[in-house]
């Protein structure tokens, strides 16, 4: 199966850059999942979790963003970002 | 005579010290310049995407949005004025303020009423010494401005842009800034920022690509909304670096001759102290002599 290219940017340069078999994000109508051959897409991103799944398996890398959006054609994806924190989503407080 | 020799010989002290100093800012001016031309390359990528979707949603929808289009209600027109901090930079601030005001000539040729937005300590003095009113003043960092800074910019000159004519609404940004061709040569540049036109800018695609048709989510105005002013702040960050790269070019290239010019003082002063002292020394022997002279005879 094809890969896709993601590139990830921020306001000051590139976060990261690379080949990708998944990237999962939360887009403007909920979360959407994008893999080779997906139709041409332009959506906003809404506060959350972007995660872009290694070409050869294991576990995803992940950006946790305010806002941005997204773009996809011809398995490009360039993903822009506000702000961006590398790392998983911090736990949620567990109620006591 | 001796105190013309001891003049000279001060002259000299000061001139090396200043000479030192020229020395230091070109050398500081010289290792900020990578890292600032770094910066202006690091941000391409988000300025390039950014200008690939907003041509995107313009070739593919027509949506309106009100980025993009021209306001009649009121003939004021906002002006970016993007200079340094500091002096020591030749003619870098002087000839942006010098292309703002020719810009503001003309605009008021055209009936237009320019307000002046200012970035810069140089440009913020220039127009208080002139007690001439400036809606926004940015100063500090001119030579590494921040996303933050820009975003400060771009927040207040889309408010403007956005508020109604009453309000102090104006009809267009021009901005004026620096640019960065090459160690050598930067220009002063003006370019009208809003309203946008999207058309100019669309890339031309090559002849055998052809032009996704995007799905938009959630819908064209909303993506269309989200991305103008967002491109809005990398146009402004991109000015500012693009700005403060010249400035340390211009500070380079400025003290380089500073420090010339000095070498070049130097040496004179040491000829003319020479000379001093060779004329001190003539002196003194024909005195002796004609002393001697006066007692043989």
């Amino acid at each position: 199966m094809a890969d896709i290219e993601v590139e990830i940017v921020g306001a000051e340069g590139k976060l990261w850059s690379g080949s990708a078999r998944q990237v999962s994000a939360k887009a403007g109508e909920g979360e959407i999942g994008i893999l080779a051959g997906h139709e041409p897409v332009l959506s906003v991103l809404k506060p959350g979790e972007i995660r872009v799944f290694p070409v050869g398996g294991g576990q995803p890398e992940r950006w946790q963003v305010e806002g941005g959006f997204l773009s996809f054609d011809s398995n490009h994806l360039t993903i822009v970002v506000d702000d961006a924190v590398a790392g998983a989503r911090p736990a949620a407080p567990t109620a006591h | 005579m001796a105190g013309q020799q001891r003049v000279y010989r001060q002259r000299i002290r000061s001139t090396q010290s200043l000479k030192k100093i020229f020395r230091a800012m070109e050398l500081i001016a010289a290792s900020r310049i990578g890292k600032a031309r770094a910066r202006v390359t690091a941000a391409t990528p988000y300025a390039r995407a950014l200008t690939r979707a907003v041509s995107a949603v313009a070739t593919h929808s027509n949506v309106s949005h009100p980025l993009v289009t021209e306001r009649t209600d009121t003939n004021r027109v906002a002006v970016l004025v993007v200079t340094s901090d500091r002096g020591m930079a030749g003619a870098y601030s002087a000839s942006a303020i010098r292309e703002a005001e020719r810009l503001i000539g003309r605009l008021t040729e055209a009936g237009k009423e320019p307000v002046v937005y200012a970035t810069g300590r140089r440009a913020v003095s220039y127009y208080a010494f002139r007690g001439r009113e400036l809606a926004g003043q940015w100063t500090g960092n001119s030579d590494a401005p921040s996303v933050e800074t820009a975003d400060e910019i771009a927040d207040a000159l889309l408010t403007a842009f956005g508020a109604p004519a009453d309000e102090g609404g104006v009809s267009e940004l021009h901005v004026v800034f620096t640019q960065f061709k090459n160690m050598v040569t930067q220009t002063p540049h003006v370019i009208r920022l809003l309203p946008l036109e999207i058309v100019d800018g669309v890339e031309p695609l090559a002849d055998d690509e052809i032009a996704p048709l995007y799905e938009f989510e959630p819908s064209p105005e909303d993506v269309l909304d989200a991305l103008l002013p967002r491109y809005i702040r990398s146009r402004i960050y991109t000015c500012l670096l693009q700005a403060a790269a010249s400035e340390l070019a211009a500070r380079q290239r400025a003290m380089h001759t500073a420090t010339e010019n000095a070498e070049d003082l130097v040496r004179m002063y040491t000829r003319l102290a020479n000379q001093a002292r060779q004329a001190e020394i003539t002196q003194e022997i024909s005195e002796i002599v004609s002393g001697a002279d006066a007692l043989a005879s």
